[in-house]
């Protein structure tokens, strides 16, 4: 548990500075720093584990169906990336509550630098692939809040938003590789992973998850040719570039690549890729440092240089120079955070970071001066302090590095030349700050900083000498366990400043000797490269953001512009493509069904079909004569359903039919009778031939279909239609018993349509002419005596028809649908025979609770299921005797059928009724409006 | 006989989906009616074509498919719900834009050679 708690610690500590913030700074600085601390003792207290070889971990199940666990570990290299993050960490809260001026958030900073740290921790303790994605995403997220912490500043908010671009992009890339990774492996455990290099090696994926997870590293560590966004996430607060500039979220790809190493390593692919990539990115930032005028950009650049350095170290990969990246990580955290919280401190007590306004600080600040130029020293590579000698051991293992064949010789005679550029911008950042005669004076008099602010440098710049003096002392133990989570076997080395008189060593004097020899001829080279117009990254990022978005305007504006009949086109062109790849699979179109003889009543009834279909088609401008064909293809179709043995879809076909004239005819009235020739000759001809091809498709589809034997489910539902559902018509079964839960959505959406109508007519005001197309008025009889007296002869008649097909549903051809559309029916005739306001006065209730009550009876149907312990919309059914009437049954199913019913008969009269109403009050009459009990 | 089926149903589709792609409202609304009927009828051949089947049971031998059915009587409700809608759409946007181009067009506009 107590590996658990490390993360959890600093995660707790996000609250930590948010609600001691109003408790004053100091108190606030000295509580956030409370977590790190425990959490940095529970880190310190592995140590005797792992010097037993024992590696602590922790695992709880999380989503265990992804392989999500929530599993941490903490071997060596785990222990000095912790040890860092956390100690590094303190020193820059410590740090931090100086830097920030009074007015600023400091609660707000503290928080995302917690959780900041989380992340970090995060990714460095996981033991699961996906978790430490998860972990690495948030990293991304935290720094993105911490870079872009000035968010008033527009190059901090483009900064944070470069950075995030492209290390997000990493991260799905790094993504892709880790679940590719994990398919290999079949397990997503980091420490079972480790374990499979040979399998991983040999799978053919192994390359493309190889630069799938180096893009995340590179991205994420900045290096050639993504290292353009860090020297831009510069615009943040110092602490923040001290903190995850230097010591951690660009090591975090370092970190990456070292982890994977022992899977992904060893092969002749990652050692090309990665040390080229390295060396790239090593000479890149090294010869960009020397011409920054930033204080910031100048260590932003040497950071991307030195952070190629390390990746060349483990792209050669050999136990000494994974040894020598390990340690090289460790001293460049110390020497490149120490200089950027000077840079921060200058920065601070002169108001500006120009190497050009700057000079003669050492006068001012003799300290800060001392410690700057100790830790550049180091940065350069001095003998006697820790980077000369992890310099050293990089200068060594280029020369042994097995790459280039005969062109090996290269390899160290561009390390070489990275350690003169180094030695170059690190004499040019001591000398033009602190002892170059000041060419103007800075914004503020300079002066030495609080005490305890410089004490984080101090602290460090004490650790570069003593690593430098005393190598074997101090880093051997955490160096050991490093290297023994990455190596096979045990290393065994010895840490030393003087090896003799070497090659290496001879290549440190080159570096330090033609390095000054560089910096002394400065001038002339600044002018050299001068005359290049500056590429400026971040220029160059906008820019391609903005032709993207330009691009996808384009594409955009071409497939989108507004017009609903070009969507369409698009929407069946892709149909048709679709359909068509499908169809061309079929070896054959016709089955091995035979097909059944056709008789004359069928052919009749087809031509009927595709006369009137036609005829719909083609005579759509004029919209009535339109309409009724469309009506006669609708009583074909019905007849068609009883012709192949559906009865009770002949029954509904036809009532929704008469519901759904009515219904268009009123429309009608309120629409134009006529439509106007408008579409181009070849917009028809296109459109003809995507309908008719469409057409084909549909009709090959069908036919291969009919002639193709079917393993149909349809034997389970009429064998047990009568035993389980107590009925005999198997169609109605199915709707109110088997499948009810299908025919309770579909009412509730009928009730729906039904509302939606109902508020898309409220105050509805319609154009409605005086006569027809032709200029004939209307007829003045506007109730016409016969269908008056027939509709209300025909009322109860019609009533009674739909109860008695209501009852009979469950056995004979009905149910709820028709019975509820043969009501709704004989009570629209009556507002049609009589109008709107004499029905109403008559049969006063509003359609929408009859509506709305039908779905609940339908639903509390459902639910009594549930008080006798069933799962919802169980039916039950017996068998009851009555006098006079006999033997008859009854089942719940028949409640459901009512709800049903009453949801049809509500959500129809509401459309129609609703509809009828608009005509009434303005339509055109010569009779007098008729007194109504609403208006009086 | 399934070859003529099949035929009709292609007729019918083709005939609606010309209508969806017209310019103005009541041909689009007339054209999913149509389109509706077409895939009903589509459907509804899913489980085969039966003569003298309906599945009323009574000890009978030869059953028509009652799933597609059953599935084609909902279809055929809602199918009205839809046009029901689409059609008081219409007329809505008649009513608030003055015109019946499915663009909300005014008919000056709708001449121009967009899409």
């Amino acid at each position: 548990m107590t590996l658990l708690w490390i993360p959890l610690l600093t995660l707790l500590g996000v609250l930590v500075p948010i609600l001691t913030e109003r408790y004053g700074r100091y108190l606030c600085t000295l509580a956030t720093a409370i977590p790190p601390v425990i959490a940095l003792i529970l880190t310190l207290g592995q140590i005797p584990a792992l010097l037993e070889d024992v590696v602590p971990r922790i695992s709880l199940a999380w989503i265990p169906s992804m392989g999500l666990d929530l599993a941490f570990r903490m071997d060596g290299l785990s222990l000095l990336f912790a040890i860092l993050i956390l100690g590094i960490g303190l020193l820059i809260i410590l740090y931090a509550c100086f830097y920030l001026s009074a007015q600023e958030a400091t609660g707000r900073f503290y928080a995302y630098l917690m959780l900041f740290m989380t992340a970090m921790l995060g990714i460095v303790m996981a033991d699961n692939l996906i978790l430490l994605w998860l972990f690495w995403e948030l990293t991304s997220l935290s720094s993105f809040l911490l870079i872009g912490f000035w968010s008033y500043r527009s190059d901090a908010r483009k900064g944070a938003r470069m950075a995030m671009t492209v290390t997000g992009a990493g991260g799905l890339a790094l993504l892709a590789g880790l679940l590719l990774l994990g398919d290999v492996v079949g397990s997503f455990n980091i420490g079972e992973v480790l374990a499979s290099k040979d399998l991983i090696l040999a799978d053919e994926r192994y390359p493309i998850i190889l630069i799938l997870v180096l893009l995340g590293a590179f991205t994420k560590s900045a290096q050639f040719p993504f290292q353009f966004w860090l020297p831009h996430a510069m615009a943040a607060p110092t602490p923040v570039s001290a903190y995850l500039h230097s010591a951690t979220m660009v090591k975090a790809g370092i970190f990456l690549m070292a982890r994977l190493h022992p899977a992904l390593g060893g092969s002749e692919l990652w050692m090309v890729i990665v040390t080229l990539t390295g060396l790239a990115t090593m000479l890149y930032g090294a010869w960009f440092a020397l011409f920054k005028t930033d204080l910031k950009g100048i260590l932003a650049f040497s950071t991307v240089s030195h952070l190629g350095l390390i990746t060349v170290l483990l792209g050669i990969g050999s136990p000494m120079a994974i040894l020598a990246a390990l340690f090289h990580i460790l001293n460049h955290a110390t020497f490149k955070a120490a200089l950027f919280m000077s840079a921060g401190i200058i920065d601070h007590e002169t108001g500006t970071r120009e190497v050009g306004k700057l000079g003669n600080l050492r006068r001012a600040m003799p300290v800060t001066a001392l410690l700057t130029t100790i830790a550049s020293a180091a940065m350069a590579g001095v003998p006697f302090l820790n980077g000369f000698l992890s310099k050293e051991m990089f200068f060594t293992e280029s020369l042994v590095a097995p790459l280039l064949g005969g062109l090996s010789w290269m390899i160290p005679t561009l390390a070489t030349l990275g350690g003169i550029l180094s030695v170059a911008y690190s004499l040019r950042l001591v000398h033009a700050v602190f002892f170059k005669p000041a060419r103007v004076e800075p914004p503020k008099h300079p002066h030495e900083p609080p005490h305890l602010m410089r004490l984080p440098v101090e602290i460090l710049v004490v650790l570069c000498i003593a690593v430098g003096l005393f190598p074997a002392a101090l880093a051997t133990g955490i160096l050991t366990l490093a290297t023994g989570a990455l190596l096979e076997e045990p290393l065994a080395f010895h840490l030393a400043i003087w090896h003799g008189i070497n090659l290496p060593l001879l290549m440190s004097i080159i570096a330090i000797i033609v390095g000054i020899a560089i910096y002394l001829l400065h001038q002339p080279i600044n002018r050299f490269v001068k005359q290049f117009s500056p590429m400026d990254a971040r220029l160059i990022f906008e820019a391609s953001i903005q032709r993207l978005v330009a691009g996808t305007e384009v594409v955009t504006q071409r497939l989108e512009n507004g017009s609903l009949q070009r969507y369409m086109s698009f929407l069946l062109g892709a149909a048709l493509i679709l359909a068509t790849l499908g169809l061309v699979q079929l070896p054959t179109l016709a089955g091995t069904k035979p097909t059944q003889p056709m008789d004359g009543i069928v052919l009749w009834g087809a031509a009927m079909l595709i006369f009137s279909g036609i005829g719909t088609a083609v005579t759509h401008r004029y919209r009535l004569i339109s309409l009724l064909m469309l009506s006669v293809v609708g009583l074909m179709v019905s007849l068609t359903f009883a012709r192949f043995s559906a009865p009770d879809l002949a029954l509904t076909q036809l009532s929704v039919e008469v519901v759904t004239m009515i219904l268009l005819m009123l429309a009608l009235f309120f629409l134009p009778q006529r439509t106007p020739r408008e579409s181009s000759a070849r917009r028809t001809i296109r459109d003809v031939a995507l309908a008719a091809a469409l057409g084909m498709v549909v009709a090959s589809l069908n036919y291969a279909v009919l002639t193709r034997d079917i393993d149909s489910i349809a034997n389970f539902f009429i064998e047990n239609s009568v035993p389980g559902g107590g009925g005999h018509n198997v169609v109605n079964v199915i709707l109110v018993d088997f499948r009810g839960f299908d025919t309770l959505g579909e009412i509730t959406v009928l009730a729906i349509a039904g509302l939606g109508i109902f508020k898309l007519l409220n105050r509805l005001r319609l154009y409605m002419p005086h006569s027809d197309n032709e200029g004939r008025l209307w007829s003045p009889d506007r109730y016409p005596m016969i269908l008056t007296s027939v509709s209300q002869t025909l009322l109860p008649l019609a009533l009674l028809v739909s109860a008695f097909i209501f009852l009979r549903g469950h056995n004979q051809p009905g149910g709820g649908f028709i019975a509820g559309l043969v009501t709704a029916v004989a009570l629209i005739l009556i507002y049609m025979a009589r109008g709107v306001e004499w029905t109403q006065s008559r049969l006063d209730f509003p359609y929408q609770p009859v509506a709305i009550g039908g779905v609940a009876v339908a639903t509390l149907t459902g639910l009594g299921s549930w008080v006798f312990d069933r799962p919802f919309l169980t039916s039950a059914f017996g068998h009851f005797h009555l006098p006079l009437v006999g033997d008859f049954e009854l089942a719940t199913a028949m409640l459901f059928d009512l709800g049903v019913y009453l949801a049809v008969v509500g959500a129809t009269l509401m459309i129609l009724a609703n509809l009828g109403k608009l005509t009434t009050p303005h339509r055109p009459s010569k009779e007098p409006q008729q007194p109504s009990k609403e208006k009086s | 006989m399934e070859t003529l089926y099949a035929i009709t149903t292609g007729v019918l589709s083709a005939c609606g989906l010309f209508l969806t792609l017209r310019g103005r409202t009541f041909p689009v609304v007339a054209g999913l009616t149509l389109l509706s009927y077409a895939v009903n009828l589509f459907l509804f051949s899913m489980g085969g074509l039966t003569t003298d089947g309906a599945v009323i049971v009574n000890g009978g031998e030869e059953y028509a498919d009652p799933l597609p059915q059953a599935l084609v009587l909902t279809a055929i409700v809602i199918g009205f719900a839809m046009t029901a809608f689409s059609v008081i759409l219409a007329m809505r946007a008649r009513g608030d834009l003055g015109s019946d181009h499915v663009d909300g067009r005014k008919l000056e506009e709708s001449r121009g050679d967009r899409g």
